[in-house]
C-alpha cells in the first residue's frame, strides 16, 4: 500500500466513523430526490396541459426534468461539499496530528491528493446514489441518455472544483467552522463571476470573466455538449486548487 | 548521529533558538532539560524537518535536515508533546495507518505491530478507538508509533507525562533498553528521570545551551564548590569586597533587597567561622549563615534562572526543591 493509498483509506474510515458523512449525505439525497420528484410531477402536470389542449403530448424529460435538475444540484453541492470538506486539514491542526504527518515519510503533495481523493470518493458514493432516479425514470418513459451522462460528467468535474476549494480553505485555518465558510465564500465568488461576465458583455475582460466561472462551463455539460476548453477548464482549476493547498500546507512549517 | 551547529530559529523578533550546538552518538540518550518555553521542542521541530531552522546546520544520520528531510523523516521516530493520536480510530487501525504511511507491508507490519503492542502493554485496549483511552495509554500508543518502525533515532518530547508512576518506571526502562541499539533524544523538566535514564543532559534556557555534561559530571560540577547562604540585617557599602578577601571564597552572589549573600567557595573548605567572625567584627548584623547542598535540581534553577536575571538567591528561597512528582 503506498502512503497515498494509505492516506485515502485513513479519511475514508474517519468519514464513515463519524457522523457526518450521514448527515451530508442524507440531506444531499434527500433534496436531490425531492427536486426530482417535484420536477417529474411539474413535468406531469403540463403533460395533462398539452394533452387536453392538443390532444396528444410530446414530453422532454431532459428539458423539464434533468436540465432542471442538474442546474439546481449545484446548490445543494455549494452548501454541503465545503461541510464535508472542512475537516480535512483543519482537524488535524486542532488535534495536533498535523505535525506527525509532516514529520512521516510522505511528501505534502501526498498527503493532498491523498485526502481530496478520500473525500472525492465520499461524494462519487452519494453521487452514484442518486444515479437510481435516472434508471427508476428509464423504467417508465424514454429520454435521451447521453445529456444525462455529460450531465452527470458535469456534476462529477464541478464537485471535484468544489472539494478541491474546500481543501484549500481547509489548509488555510484550524478552525472547521472558518474553513466551511471560507470554502462558500470563494465559491460564491467564482459562482457570480458569471453575472458579473455577463455584464460586462462580448468585450475581452468580459470573455475572460465569464471564463473564470464555472457556470458555463458547467452549463455546456449539462446541455450535453462536451467541450475541451470545459474540460481543460475543470482540470486546469482542480490542479492549481491542489497546487495552492501543497502550497499553503508546506508553507506552515516556515512560520 | 545527530550533529546540531549553531542553529537559530527566530519567530519575527523573537529568537526561540540562538546558535545552540550539540551532537548525540550512535547508542547514546541524551536529555534535553528546561524550563517551559526554553526552546526544547523547537529543537526537536527542527530535528524532525517539521520547521527548518533560520540559520544553522541540522545533520541527522549524515542526512541534512533542509535538503534531504525525506530521508531524515524515514530514520526518525517522534513522539510529539501531545501524542498525535486520530481519536476516531481503533489502536490497530491507527499502527497500521502509521506503518503504510512509513512504508512498511504485509507480514513485517503484522509482526511490528504485534511488536510494539506487546512492549507498551496495549493488548487489552488493541480493539479500542482511541478517542475513548486514557491519557496514559494515548501516551503509549503515541510511544508505540515512534518505535513502529524501528528508527534507529528516537525524539521523544515528555515521553512519560500523564503517566502513572509504575508506567512512567517501565517507560524509562525502556528507554533505557533502547540505549546502545538507537540513539535517543528526550526533552524533560523532571530531573530525577534525566538522572535515571539519560547518559548525557543538555539544559538549555531562553534558547540558548548553559550546560552540557553527563548527569554524574553535572553532580560533580557543583561539588567543586562549597556554597554558604548568609543573611545580613545592616550591610555596609564595601560588604561584597571584604566578603571577597576572605580566603577561599570565589564567588558572591547578591541580592540587594535582602541583604542576602551566596558565597562560593573552594572545595573541601569551610570558611563559615571566617565569614562569622568578619561580620560580628564589622557589625553587618548577622542573621543567618549556612552552608548549602545542591542537588541537579538546583544546578538547574541556578542555571535556568540566571538567565532571567533572577540571582542565586531565588534558588535559596525556594530550597523547597520544586517538588517535581516523579
Amino acid at each position: 500500500m503506498t502512503p497515498v493509498q494509505a492516506i485515502i483509506a485513513k479519511e475514508l474510515r474517519s468519514y464513515f466513523v463519524s457522523p457526518v458523512v450521514y448527515a451530508v449525505g442524507s440531506v444531499f439525497l434527500l433534496s436531490v430526490g425531492l427536486l426530482a420528484y417535484l420536477y417529474v410531477v411539474f413535468a406531469g402536470s403540463q403533460a395533462i396541459q398539452l394533452m387536453q389542449m392538443q390532444g396528444s403530448a410530446q414530453l422532454n424529460l431532459n428539458d423539464l426534468v434533468f436540465r432542471n435538475l442538474f442546474a439546481s444540484t449545484r446548490f445543494i453541492l455549494l452548501i454541503i461539499l465545503p461541510i464535508l470538506t472542512m475537516r480535512l486539514f483543519a482537524e488535524e491542526r486542532k488535534l495536533r496530528t498535523f505535525e506527525f504527518l509532516l514529520t512521516s515519510p510522505v511528501r505534502v503533495n501526498e498527503i493532498v491528493v491523498g485526502k481530496f481523493m478520500g473525500v472525492f470518493l465520499v461524494f462519487l458514493g452519494l453521487l452514484g446514489l442518486t444515479g437510481l432516479m435516472p434508471l427508476m425514470l428509464a423504467l417508465f418513459s424514454d429520454f435521451d441518455w447521453y445529456p444525462v451522462l455529460t450531465g452527470y460528467l458535469g456534476l462529477v468535474l464541478l464537485g471535484a472544483l468544489f472539494l478541491s476549494v474546500g481543501v484549500l480553505a481547509s489548509a488555510l485555518t484550524e478552525n472547521q467552522i472558518v474553513a466551511a465558510f471560507v470554502s462558500i465564500g470563494l465559491l460564491l465568488v467564482l459562482w457570480l463571476l458569471a453575472g458579473l461576465g455577463s455584464l460586462l458583455g462580448d468585450t475581452t475582460i468580459g470573455q475572460i470573466v465569464s471564463y473564470l466561472s464555472f457556470m458555463e462551463h458547467y452549463d455546456h455539460l449539462v446541455r450535453g455538449l462536451v467541450d475541451t476548453r470545459d474540460l481543460v477548464y475543470f482540470f486546469s482549476a482542480l490542479i492549481l486548487m491542489l497546487f495552492l493547498s501543497h502550497r499553503v500546507v508546506d508553507s506552515t512549517r516556515w512560520k | 548521529m545527530i550533529e546540531v551547529q549553531k542553529i537559530t530559529k527566530r519567530y519575527g523578533q523573537h529568537t526561540a533558538l540562538d546558535r545552540v550546538s550539540f551532537s548525540v552518538a550512535k547508542g547514546e540518550v541524551l536529555a534535553f532539560l528546561g524550563p517551559n518555553g526554553a526552546g526544547k521542542t523547537t529543537t526537536m521541530r527542527i530535528l524532525t524537518c517539521f520547521m527548518p531552522a533560520t540559520e544553522g546546520i541540522a545533520r541527522v544520520a549524515g542526512f541534512d535536515c533542509a535538503d534531504q528531510p525525506m530521508e531524515v523523516k524515514r530514520r526518525i521516530g517522534y513522539l510529539p508533546e501531545t501524542p498525535p493520536v486520530y481519536q476516531e480510530l481503533t489502536v490497530t487501525e491507527y499502527l497500521q495507518f502509521v506503518g503504510r504511511l512509513r512504508g512498511l507491508g504485509g507480514k513485517i507490519l503484522t509482526s511490528s505491530m504485534q511488536r510494539e503492542i506487546e512492549r507498551l502493554g496495549l493488548g487489552t485496549v488493541q480493539q479500542r478507538l482511541i478517542g475513548n483511552l486514557s491519557r496514559g495509554y494515548r501516551q503509549r500508543v503515541g510511544l508505540a508509533q515512534a518505535l513502529l518502525h524501528d528508527p534507529p533515532i528516537l525524539i521523544l518530547d515528555e515521553p512519560t507525562v500523564g503517566l502513572d508512576p509504575k508506567q512512567i518506571i517501565e517507560i524509562r526502562e525502556l528507554i533505557k533498553n533502547l540505549a546502545g541499539s538507537h540513539s535517543v533524544i528526550l526533552s524533560t523538566h523532571i530531573l530525577p528521570e534525566a538522572t535515571a535514564v539519560c547518559q548525557r543532559v543538555v539544559i538549555i534556557s531562553g534558547g540558548r545551551i548553559v550546560a552540557e555534561d553527563t548527569p554524574g559530571q553535572l553532580s560533580a560540577r557543583l561539588r567543586q564548590s562549597e556554597k554558604i547562604s548568609l543573611t545580613l540585617k545592616s550591610p555596609a557599602a564595601d560588604t561584597n569586597s571584604r566578603l571577597k578577601a576572605v580566603q577561599g571564597v570565589q564567588n558572591i552572589f547578591t541580592s540587594d533587597a535582602s541583604g542576602t549573600y551566596l558565597l562560593e567557595c573552594e572545595l573541601g573548605r569551610d570558611v563559615r567561622e571566617e565569614v562569622a567572625r568578619l561580620a560580628v567584627a564589622s557589625g553587618w548584623g548577622l542573621l543567618e549563615l549556612k552552608a548549602i547542598s545542591m542537588t541537579l535540581e538546583d544546578v538547574f534553577l541556578q542555571l535556568t534562572r540566571h538567565e532571567e536575571g533572577l540571582t542565586p538567591d531565588a534558588v535559596v528561597a525556594s530550597k523547597e526543591p520544586a517538588g517535581q512528582p516523579v
